[in-house]
């Protein structure tokens, strides 16, 4: 068994909380008490149904406002994967929190409405899965109930989404027609629609192929960590404790440590007990080198021949996520990997609309939920690849020195 | 940038859900150890905390944990809990800090007016021991699936300077980039087993063959109903008129304070037989067996923002 990671998102009223009420329901995920408490309130409300939104409906005073406005994960399995679902909300003004919960996602589950088509919302959700690269991309057009099982309809909705991906990075995509009220082609095929040739939403989720996703060739290790237990028994033990952000370790191979340059061989791979033949991401394990080096926190060990390229200009794509707008000349903290340091914001070239993909040259800052292309000085090198190759290695968040808080959400050109 | 590596013999390097889920466990803990100058493990007895223990443990072997363990005793404390924490505390070699109430009432740290609950007066307790020690970051075992004012929670959760946790203005966590700044008197809360649920749990149990409190495997015990639950008899509760003490075969779920934790009919008596009981139970750990859940549904939610675990 295995593990899937992925996002949902879709305009308020499109069946979001349906859909994942019912994986959760029909994967037994939910409880009796949870049911329960979820039927009484239904019925307090005066439905004559049982609201399966309310199962995901989180913190009590959104859900007096009825809205869910934070990134809430839920977690259910089938007899071959694991999933956890980072459920995000579909507002206009909640951009952070789709880019929050795609961050970590595998896969990203768009839906519409079978009625209302494309909407500016599911393109802005489309363009922000493409940006932060989630590899799969899901769109579960629902509703289908209420345009007949039209194939019609299905049908126009796929073209025009098809032909606006094109414009996106968007390795792979399917698209799904569904009834998340009633169940169809949700967990079983649906006999409403023998038009359609594909998956079950969960057939596909439990096979896609995740596998080639990660970068296994580029080996990148970040040190987290220095493990010196000075014990009696492990009087001379020095290992660089991490996880695997790409590639594919082993003992003998030799290894390139930055920013320092120097270079060593893996003495061995260490997890608790054993010893490893092999470490790939996202393993957490503890490096030892044959020579007695001096690495610390922050830096990072990779192949001689394949290096990132150390760098204190960064060019990046950045979310903001907070108020205050992000300006030229401002400084922040920055976190990448396991390296932290300061940055000045030397220049906002561009703000892009995630509605229509143009960029808006004439604007120089970004606010909250806005995303741009920024250039970033920083106080220390940045052990970094394009995003795109690499998410661990190409991502960084910016802190608010002040308040500590994050600020925004970077990844590097 | 030049790219001489040969692609990798097979393309299915992928891990097991328990061994993902590791991973990221070990990589918060030595990420808090590695950017907080004073950490603690919050240590309850029960099982989440103990599978803390043992990530914590792999995650800096062989050297011994870099922190120390914090126990709240409630005064009603399971002895066989007391017991398996002491073996893993000695095996481990780390120091134990135990934050009484009892102490923390006779301090007049908490008021016990006889109408608090005990949880609170726990809150109160725990709080006061975070200060005191000037604590900056502290483990504890919750996960997200427990319930759903957790679901939003974050792996990094800020704690004010009162200890409060504010839902409505938490940092965004995004890759696996977390952001650890506190200010002087706030303190981080920090949940490794976030994305576990309690099935994984006891998969791992399993898997590493960890050793927990007997009180979780079945036993004979005598008990009592009250409000629906099944209690432990004994000294810390006086029976009320109508309620009479049988003797049940049984285990408890969840491991608390005894005047309030329950315990369910079972004959579940090793960790596979638990699995199938829990594949097939269809009442959540805290529903079935924790009285302090019960009142509301959003109970735990306003517990949790005066600072409980
Ligand atoms: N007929 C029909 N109604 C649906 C379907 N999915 C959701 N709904 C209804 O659409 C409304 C909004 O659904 P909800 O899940 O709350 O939407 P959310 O805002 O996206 O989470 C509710 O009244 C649902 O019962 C569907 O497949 N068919």
């Amino acid at each position: 068994m295995d593990l899937l990671r992925f996002a949902t998102a879709g305009s308020v009223d499109d069946g979001k909380s349906t859909l994942i009420g019912r994986l959760l329901l029909d994967s037994k995920a939910i409880f009796e008490d949870q049911l329960e408490a979820v039927e009484r309130t239904s019925m307090a409300k005066g439905y004559d149904y049982t609201d399966l939104a309310l199962l995901t409906d989180g913190l009590r005073s959104e859900r007096e406002q009825g809205i869910t406005i934070d990134v809430a994960y839920r977690y259910f399995a089938t007899p071959t994967r694991k999933f956890i679902i980072a459920d995000t909300p579909g507002h206009v003004q909640y951009t952070r929190n789709m880019v929050t919960g795609a961050s970590t996602a595998d896969l990203g589950l768009v839906l519409v409405d079978a009625r209302q088509g494309l909407t500016e919302q599911s393109r802005r959700h489309a363009v922000i899965l493409s940006l932060l690269r989630v590899p799969h991309l899901v769109l579960a057009v629902n509703k289908m109930d209420l345009v007949d099982f039209s194939e019609d309809v299905f049908n126009s909705i796929q073209n025009e989404f098809t032909s606006f991906a094109t414009k996106l990075t968007i390795p792979d995509l399917t698209i799904v027609p569904i009834s998340a009220l009633q169940g169809d082609n949700v967990v079983k095929r649906s006999e409403h629609m023998p038009w359609y040739a594909g998956p079950s939403l969960i057939h596909h989720l439990e096979h896609v192929h995740v596998a080639s996703d990660r970068d296994l060739v580029d080996a990148r290790f970040p040190v987290q960590y220095v493990v010196r237990p000075k014990s009696d028994e492990f009087h001379d033990y020095r290992g660089y404790a991490g996880r695997i952000a790409g590639g594919v370790l082993k003992p003998g191979d030799d290894v390139l440590v930055l920013p320092s340059g120097f270079t060593s061989t893996i003495a061995g791979i260490d997890h608790f007990h054993t010893e490893i033949e092999e470490a790939f991401p996202p393993m957490s394990v503890t490096i030892r080198l044959a020579d007695d080096l001096d690495v610390s926190r922050g830096d990072m060990i990779c192949r001689p021949q394949n290096a990132p390229e150390p760098s204190q200009d960064i060019d990046a794509m950045v979310c903001w996520m907070t108020n205050a707008p992000l300006r030229p000349r401002q400084k922040l903290a920055i976190k990448h990997t396991t390296r932290t340091g300061r940055v000045l914001v030397k220049d906002v070239q561009y703000r892009l609309d995630v509605n229509t993909l143009h960029r808006d040259l004439e604007t120089k800052e970004l606010g909250l939920n806005e995303i741009g292309r920024v250039q970033l000085r920083t106080t220390i090198p940045l052990l970094c690849d394009p995003y795109e190759k690499n998410r661990t290695t190409g991502s960084f968040i910016l802190v608010d020195e002040a308040t500590g808080v994050t600020v925004g959400a970077g990844m590097i050109n | 940038m030049s790219n001489t590596a040969a692609p990798p013999a097979h393309a299915d390097y992928r891990l097991s859900q328990l061994d993902e889920l590791e991973a990221e466990s070990i990589h918060i803990f030595r990420e808090v150890a590695a950017e907080f100058e004073k950490p603690v493990l919050m240590f309850s007895g029960g099982k989440d905390s103990i599978c803390m223990m043992r990530l914590a443990e792999k995650a800096f072997y062989p050297a011994k944990i870099p922190f120390p363990v914090l126990q709240v005793d409630t005064g009603f404390d399971f002895p066989e809990v007391l017991s398996c924490r002491d073996s893993w505390v000695s095996r481990l070699g780390v120091r134990l800090i135990v934050a009484s109430v009892d102490q923390a009432i006779a301090d007049g740290v908490v008021v016990d007016d006889g109408k608090t609950s005990r949880n609170r007066l726990q809150t109160g307790t725990l709080l006061n021991a975070i200060e005191k020690e000037g604590f900056t970051a502290a483990f504890g075992g919750g996960r997200r699936d427990e319930e759903k004012a957790r679901a939003k929670e974050r792996v990094y959760s800020h704690r004010d300077e009162f200890g409060q946790w504010d839902p409505k203005n938490q940092r965004p966590e995004l890759w696996s980039l977390y952001n650890g700044r506190i200010r002087a008197g706030e303190h981080m809360r920090i949940f490794p087993l976030s994305n576990w649920t309690e099935l994984d749990v006891w998969y791992y149990i399993g898997q590493e063959k960890i050793e927990l409190p007997e009180i979780y495997f079945s036993h004979t015990r005598e008990v009592f109903v009250r409000d629906g639950m099944l209690l432990s008899a004994g000294d810390h509760l006086l029976l009320r008129p109508g309620e009479t003490v049988q003797e049940r075969t049984v285990r408890f779920r969840t491991v608390g304070d005894m005047t309030l934790t329950g315990c369910v009919e079972s004959n579940a008596s090793d960790v596979a037989a638990i699995i199938d009981e829990i594949a097939i139970a269809r009442v959540t750990e805290r529903g079935a067996t924790r009285g302090d859940d019960r009142f509301s549904e959003a109970a735990m939610e306003d517990r949790k923002r005066e600072g409980y675990f």
